[in-house]
């Protein structure tokens, strides 16, 4: 980049700015000014999460069936029991099996906590493609409102990656098997994967590719169980609660549910 | 804000500065972070793959050359390790005994001198001695797209023929006359 800001460099990163693409994510540039510094503070999620006045059509069910609302409900449902299940379960091999029997048949409510997480999954799974459906059928991801719909295609695959590493972790052979199929697909990944398109060119193999990087080894055993527990409680969770932040801060910022056409 | 900006307003002369003091803290500042970030995540991806696995070994010693009789397919191993030992008039080949149309076990037909495949029924080459061994393994019927894989082999100090299938020889692309995939023993 040209230091005077006339060079080459810094029209291209004009050009960028300009397109529509850069628009669509960053609607305006940003002043640095103290009032907007002020606004960074005042203007953020947290304290706008609900809109002060809501148009009369963003209330009636039948538009918006609540899809995305009840999205967000059970997943904070699965955060919930998600997070008192781990009082107990211990993710090894040896004790996972043991710990996810020990919770459904002696500790006290620890059935109901897992059969709430469990159904809680296959809710939010279920609602997310509703949610789809609903925002796909009334137009509601055309501008101003297409970053938004990124932004969910986003969240669909980090809500599929939490269901599939969530799967593993009651350490049953439906489970390991379950999971032995899925991260076989990854040797197909192109160019990290050793079966994959242009893989074996870049040097890949069966023990350093993409599988090798999710199983933590050649086979689906106790790394495995260990690096998805990891997966599924820490790092997707707080990737899709960002998303989310930015999801919903964009409803607000996009104006507002969508309006009935 | 550009840099240009900067600089007037810091009284700079454009002519004689290129950098103003602003400039140059950011940009340190943010390749420091940046690079910092870049590193760890290198970092992060050597991390993920330990040097010592805790997994059944993929190399496995067979006993010794003259246990196997000469021109014979022996399946011996087929259970603990799911291959064919292949003994020709000059050496040994390691055979998987994985089909390669969906994975199940062939069986070995002495009479018909072929393997074949209960699942969908791919027939893979029984014994027919060339050099090499090019022949056996090949498949010739059902919907097996290639041949049996082959195993790496040779023999081990204490004299064992010893099997690695963790390296993996495949003959459609001609990796059986690759050093490994066939054992020269003539005893």
């Amino acid at each position: 980049m040209a230091p005077n800001g006339n060079g080459p460099g810094e029209s291209f990163f004009e050009k960028v700015k300009e397109s529509p693409v850069w628009k669509s994510v960053f609607r305006h540039g940003y002043a640095d000014t103290p009032r907007n510094r002020i606004l960074q503070v005042s203007s953020n999620v947290f304290l706008h999460l609900h809109p002060s006045k809501l148009p009369r059509h963003a209330v009636r069910i039948r538009f918006t069936w609540c899809a995305g609302g009840v999205t967000f409900l059970f997943y904070l449902i699965l955060v919930v029991t998600g997070v008192i299940l781990m009082f107990y379960y211990r993710p090894t091999g040896e004790l996972a099996y043991q710990d996810m029997k020990y919770l459904q048949f002696d500790v006290p409510f620890g059935m109901i906590m897992r059969n709430m997480h469990r159904w809680a999954a296959h809710a939010m799974v279920i609602a997310v493609w509703i949610h789809m459906l609903r925002v796909f059928m009334t137009g509601s991801y055309k501008p101003p409102r297409e970053f938004n719909w990124v932004v969910g295609v986003n969240l669909l695959v980090f809500t599929l990656l939490l269901s599939f590493t969530g799967y593993l972790l009651p350490w049953d052979q439906l489970s390991i098997w379950a999971v032995t199929v899925g991260t076989n697909m990854a040797r197909a990944t192109p160019f990290v994967g050793h079966e994959g398109p242009f893989g074996e060119l870049l040097g890949m193999n069966a023990r350093y590719d993409a599988r090798a990087f999710l199983v933590g080894g050649r086979l689906v055993g106790g790394a495995t169980l260990l690096r998805f527990y990891v997966l599924h409680c820490i790092f997707i969770p707080i990737i899709a609660s960002v998303l989310m932040i930015v999801h919903f801060w964009r409803i607000r910022k996009d104006g507002g549910i969508s309006g009935p056409l | 804000m550009a840099n240009l900006d900067i600089l007037k307003q810091e009284g700079c002369d454009p002519k004689e500065h290129i950098w103003s003091r602003r400039n140059f803290l950011g940009l340190v500042g943010w390749s420091t972070v940046l690079g910092s970030l870049g590193i760890g995540t290198l970092a992060f991806g050597r991390f993920m793959y330990p040097r010592v696995l805790f997994e059944p070994r993929t190399t496995v010693k067979l006993g010794k050359p003259e246990e196997y009789i000469v021109n014979s397919v022996s399946e011996k191993w087929i259970k603990l390790y799911r291959l064919w030992l292949i003994r020709n008039p000059d050496g040994f080949v390691a055979q998987s005994a994985k089909c390669t149309h969906l994975g199940c076990t062939p069986r070995w037909l002495e009479s018909e001198n072929k393997f074949k495949c209960p699942c969908h029924g791919s027939g893979f080459r029984g014994l027919n001695y060339s050099p090499n061994n090019l022949f056996t393994g090949r498949n010739f019927e059902g919907p097996a797209p290639r041949p049996l894989e082959r195993f790496y082999i040779a023999l081990a100090e204490d004299g064992q023929i010893l099997v690695d299938f963790g390296r993996v020889f495949r003959g459609e692309r001609d990796e059986w006359i690759k050093a490994g995939a066939y054992l020269k023993y003539s005893g």
